[in-house]
């Protein structure tokens, strides 16, 4: 296979490259000033659609299809969110786009904002991304001052306002509606649906909430083509009805026991196997991999022979995994403990979850207690059919809560105790003495 | 018209909205529930209403959604199934609970919420009998300076988040809020904004378990001793139906009562913790007259013999020289007897009403910053008296028109006064100096009253009254609401209700039940003809019609 020249991430390690003026004397902002000139609003999205653009936030929804979703002649006002609450842990797409190019982004939620006819666009930021939010308010301030964004963008009746916003450091502002509850200044629980955003969002306006990397490939497919998007990635699995492709451009975040961690961008489709070889350096200390999270915590873990499993939103599926996710592949090697793996993640979603629904609220915060116990040595063999179980009943998908943070804290648990369960088992018979061995291997890292 | 099959039970719910957990109660079904409260928004969050829904098709076949619903959150349409009793809404149920009482600290037994709590009752029915957790419960320190009247023992809170919810969408005060994040979430208050709201009590009712707690009612009796009575509270003219709760004649604690036609689902603190008169020892306990020669006598006998006897004695020397005042306290069952009394005495008697307390202005609720004009979801009202209404209406029907008893005295000097207080409350007298040295000039004085003053030193009859808790009879509230109050509790042992001792006076045999007296007021005024029968319900009966 032809190397694969990056699209998303070609204008990264330029000098300047977050400058306005670099970003245009490259190309910068002309597939806008052509969409506004020659594209009415229904072209474009027309356009996205055409091109099978799923989000790129985790739960790879079709991205044309949820414009629609709006209310017909709305008079308005409309809002487009865009989420760059990047909190899934070991996750950077959005930081770096953000950083190194955020023109290619706001190019993206101008076109996005045109296409849905927002008037007024909410750049969500996490707390933790200080550079990010800074390089993105600049770029706002370049665009106003060339007169992209505003009043009558390019002399034409369209308009648009862009708001920074800083988050407060919390996972859960990543779910659409809890980033819409604290975008409006409330406590980020969040909300009943329906109704949906689109019908009703941000101040009880139609809304669209939008990922960073799902507009910046917006932008590029204004520039080069639905066919050229739909000419990269894995079309629909016959196996399966319900996927609807992943196509275009995607970027992986590798880390964790790899030689060269990174973000590398790279058709939708490739296996864990090879982004973890050619591209992370393979597996550092010339070990073997135990497991692989193939796109966030929440995303559940493949064991060393799932491997080959491809990275687009159908493949992880296919091995008991919840999915896509964000792509970020972290890498554990065959020396680290998954009781070790496992409490991180359980610690990581008790501490996270919000608070609002009981079975999250209790049940993250149980299964914490649960792993905590086992790690100290003092676990039961009937705990690992409880942390199952309630791996089981908590989330959206059994219907028990509001929002998918609880699938994505119960999925790693009862992924984790299906496939390793016999090391945990060894692991609380075997009690103090491997307990003693582990925390001193823990010590020498 | 839209059908809604509960557990294969097909139920007409009109064209109502309701929710699922509304049109399983019309079908006789519970859907148990926590954060669902019909006065407040909906959140879903507590999972406890988790059933499995579906939709009967037209032919006939019923499709089932994978997923169980919280049926607080669905509409009820036309067709829609509702199983509540299968494998999987059971388990669904059981699993909420499981996870609420992991970190719940199980104190039921020094817990003022045990016996009527909802943790315990879905705990018995829907939960298991075990919990699996080993591990070390959370244990967040108690709040017990929430408010002035509440506290808070935040382990036992389960985050339904109602009390929250109350205080932005009711009283619009918003002390309220949930700090920290997931298993570490509490209820909390900003520093120095203490809960202190005039609503702010109902909190406690809406707590269904016992994290919220009444300090006014805190460790002083087990509830399954209590004995409930369906009640007015007479603390202002909204008229609040109340469930007063009482053990051995003394009453531990008031409680809103859901009435749609009064005031919904709440009271305020002043009427829920404005009881405590009711108990004082203060209280006059025995009927008393003084002779000339200086000499008491307590016996009723005697007393109502006397006091007939000289009654008619002015009457017969002046016929208008006798007037009897009406407080808008009594019941109009009571207002009704002593007027007929009165005018039996002599026709040209005359009837004035009392003193009505007024104090600043309405209260508005919810409270809103600005001026922004809201939806008023509850008012205290600043007529702090139940029954103004109801006594107007039996005074206009004897004398055409209503005279209060400060200008009827400015005007007139009668030689004989029946003063019938029974203004309830101990802290504030109810007449000011000017009034009484008007009283003081009229030769025969009696005062039925339930505490002792300067007027119950000056008067020659001194009749004990009833509390409101103490007798049966109708308050009829601002709007013209007649609502039925019930005796539950016994007067003390000398004390008569004061109906009875008009119908003593009238030298009616028997007790007083009120019942019979409200029709016998249905067909002689007009305005209480829809009391006919005597029979008001527990929502009560509008006099008028509703504009």
């Amino acid at each position: 296979m032809a190397k694969y020249e990056p699209v998303l991430l070609k204008r990264i390690s330029k000098d300047n490259s977050d400058h306005i003026d670099s970003y245009i004397s490259d190309g910068g902002y002309l597939g806008l000033k052509k969409a506004i000139k020659d594209m009415s609003p229904a072209q474009v999205i027309d356009l996205v659609k055409a091109s099978g653009l799923r989000g790129r936030g985790g739960a790879g929804f079709p991205t044309g299809l949820k414009w629609t979703f709006l209310p017909k002649d709305h008079p308005g006002p409309i809002y487009l969110c865009i989420n760059a609450d990047e909190s899934e842990p070991c996750t950077f797409n959005n930081r770096v786009l953000m950083e190194k190019d955020p023109h290619q982004v706001l190019e993206g939620i101008i076109l996005t904002s045109y296409a849905v006819g927002a008037s007024k666009t909410f750049i969500y930021v996490r707390y933790e991304y200080g550079d990010a939010y800074r390089a993105m308010e600049r770029a706002v301030k370049q665009a106003y001052d060339k007169g992209l964004l505003g009043k009558n963008i390019q002399g034409s009746s369209f308009c648009l306002e862009a708001v920074m916003h800083k988050g407060a450091a919390a996972y859960i502002c990543g779910e659409e509606t809890g980033l819409i509850e604290s975008l409006e200044g409330k406590r980020a629980w969040p909300r009943i649906k329906p109704p949906f955003p689109a019908i009703e969002g941000a101040f009880r306006k139609p809304t669209i909430v939008n990922n960073i990397e799902t507009v910046a490939c917006v932008k590029q497919i204004i520039d080069l083509g639905a066919d050229w998007f739909k000419s990269i990635g894995v079309p629909p699995d016959p196996a399966n009805p319900r996927d609807a492709g992943s196509y275009g451009p995607k970027l992986y975040c590798i880390s964790g026991h790899v030689n060269r961690p990174g973000l590398v961008e790279l058709p939708m489709g490739i296996s864990v196997r090879e982004l973890i070889s050619e591209h992370g350096g393979g597996v550092w200390k010339n070990r073997k991999a135990k497991g692989v999270i193939p796109g966030g915590n929440s995303m559940g873990f493949m064991t060393e022979a799932e491997l080959d499993t491809k990275l687009d939103f159908n493949g992880p599926g296919k091995v008991g995994c919840l999915g896509l996710g964000t792509g970020a592949v972290t890498v554990f090697d065959d020396h680290t403990s998954i009781v070790d793996v496992l409490y991180n993640i359980c610690r990581f979603f008790a501490h996270e979850s919000c608070g609002q629904c009981t079975p999250c609220r209790e049940g993250t915060a149980w299964m914490f207690k649960i792993i905590d116990r086992i790690r100290k040595g003092h676990g039961r063999i009937e705990d690992l059919n409880i942390l199952e179980e309630v791996g089981n009943q908590i989330g959206t998908m059994p219907g028990t809560t509001i929002c998918g943070l609880a699938d994505g804290a119960g999925w790693p648990v009862k992924n984790a105790i299906r496939k390793y369960r016999s090391e945990f088992e060894s692991y609380i018979k075997n009690g103090d003495k491997k307990v003693r061995t582990l925390n001193l291997q823990m010590s020498h890292h | 018209m839209a059908t809604v099959y509960i557990n294969d039970k097909a139920v007409d719910i009109g064209d109502k909205k309701l929710n699922l957990v509304q049109a399983a109660e019309l079908a006789g079904v519970t859907i148990p529930h926590y954060c669902y409260h019909p006065a407040l928004s909906v959140v879903a969050s507590c999972r406890m209403c988790l059933v499995e829904v579906g939709e009967k098709k037209p032919d006939g076949t019923v499709v089932m959604q994978p997923r169980v619903i919280p049926a607080c959150q669905t509409p009820a349409k036309d067709n829609t199934v509702i199983q509540t009793a299968t494998a999987k809404s059971k388990s669904a149920q059981a699993q909420t609970l499981e996870s609420i009482l992991l970190n719940h600290p199980l104190d039921c037994p020094v817990c003022d919420k045990a016996g009527e709590c909802k943790l315990q009752d879905y705990s018995y029915n829907y939960g298991n009998s075990e919990s699996r957790m080993v591990d070390d419960k959370n244990t967040p320190p108690n709040k017990p300076d929430l408010g002035n009247n509440i506290s808070l023992f935040t382990d036992r809170c389960i985050m339904c988040s109602r009390c929250v919810r109350f205080t932005r969408e009711i009283s619009g005060t918003a002390e309220l809020h949930v700090i920290n994040r997931g298993s570490h979430a509490e209820i909390d208050i900003f520093p120095t904004e203490p809960l202190n709201n005039k609503l702010a009590s109902n909190v406690v009712d809406l707590c269904p378990v016992g994290a919220l707690a009444s300090k006014d009612f805190l460790y002083t009796h087990r509830v399954w001793n209590l004995k409930t009575q369906d009640s007015v509270c007479a603390g202002c003219s909204t008229g609040c139906s109340i469930h007063l709760d009482t053990n051995k004649n003394v009453v531990y604690r008031l409680r809103p009562r859901e009435n749609p036609n009064a005031q919904g689902y709440f009271m305020c603190d002043d009427g829920r913790l404005g009881y405590h008169y009711v108990n004082s020892s203060n209280r006059i306990s025995k009927p008393n007259l003084k002779l000339d020669s200086g000499a008491d006598i307590s016996s009723w006998k005697d007393i109502m013999l006397s006091l007939r006897s000289e009654l008619k004695a002015v009457a017969s020397k002046n016929a208008s020289g006798v007037a009897a005042m009406l407080s808008p306290f009594l019941t109009v069952e009571e207002g009704f007897l002593l007027a007929t009394f009165i005018k039996s005495i002599s026709p040209k008697a005359k009837l004035v009403l009392g003193p009505v307390p007024v104090v600043g202005e309405d209260d508005h609720y919810p409270k809103t910053r600005g001026s922004v004009p809201v939806n008023v979801k509850f008012t205290i009202r600043n007529e702090k008296c139940p029954n103004k209404k109801g006594i107007e209406e039996v005074i206009k029907h004897f004398e055409g028109e209503v005279v209060l008893v400060s200008d009827y005295l400015n005007k007139n000097s009668p030689d004989a006064l029946f003063i019938a207080a029974g203004y309830q409350g101990e802290e504030v007298s109810w007449f000011d100096n000017n009034l009484l040295s008007q009283f003081k000039k009229i030769k025969l004085l009696i005062t039925q009253d339930l505490f002792p003053s300067a007027l119950t030193d000056a008067s020659k009859y001194v009749i004990p009254s009833a509390a409101f808790s103490e007798k049966e009879g109708t308050f009829v509230n601002f709007a013209g609401l007649a609502q039925e109050l019930h005796w539950a509790c016994v007067p003390l042992k000398q004390v008569r209700t004061d109906g009875q001792v008009y119908l003593d006076l009238l030298e009616r045999k028997g007790l007083l039940q009120a019942a019979n007296i409200r029709d016998e007021i249905s067909k002689s005024i007009p305005y209480f003809s829809r009391l006919a029968g005597g029979k008001l319900g527990s929502d009560g009966i509008h006099l008028v019609n509703l504009a």
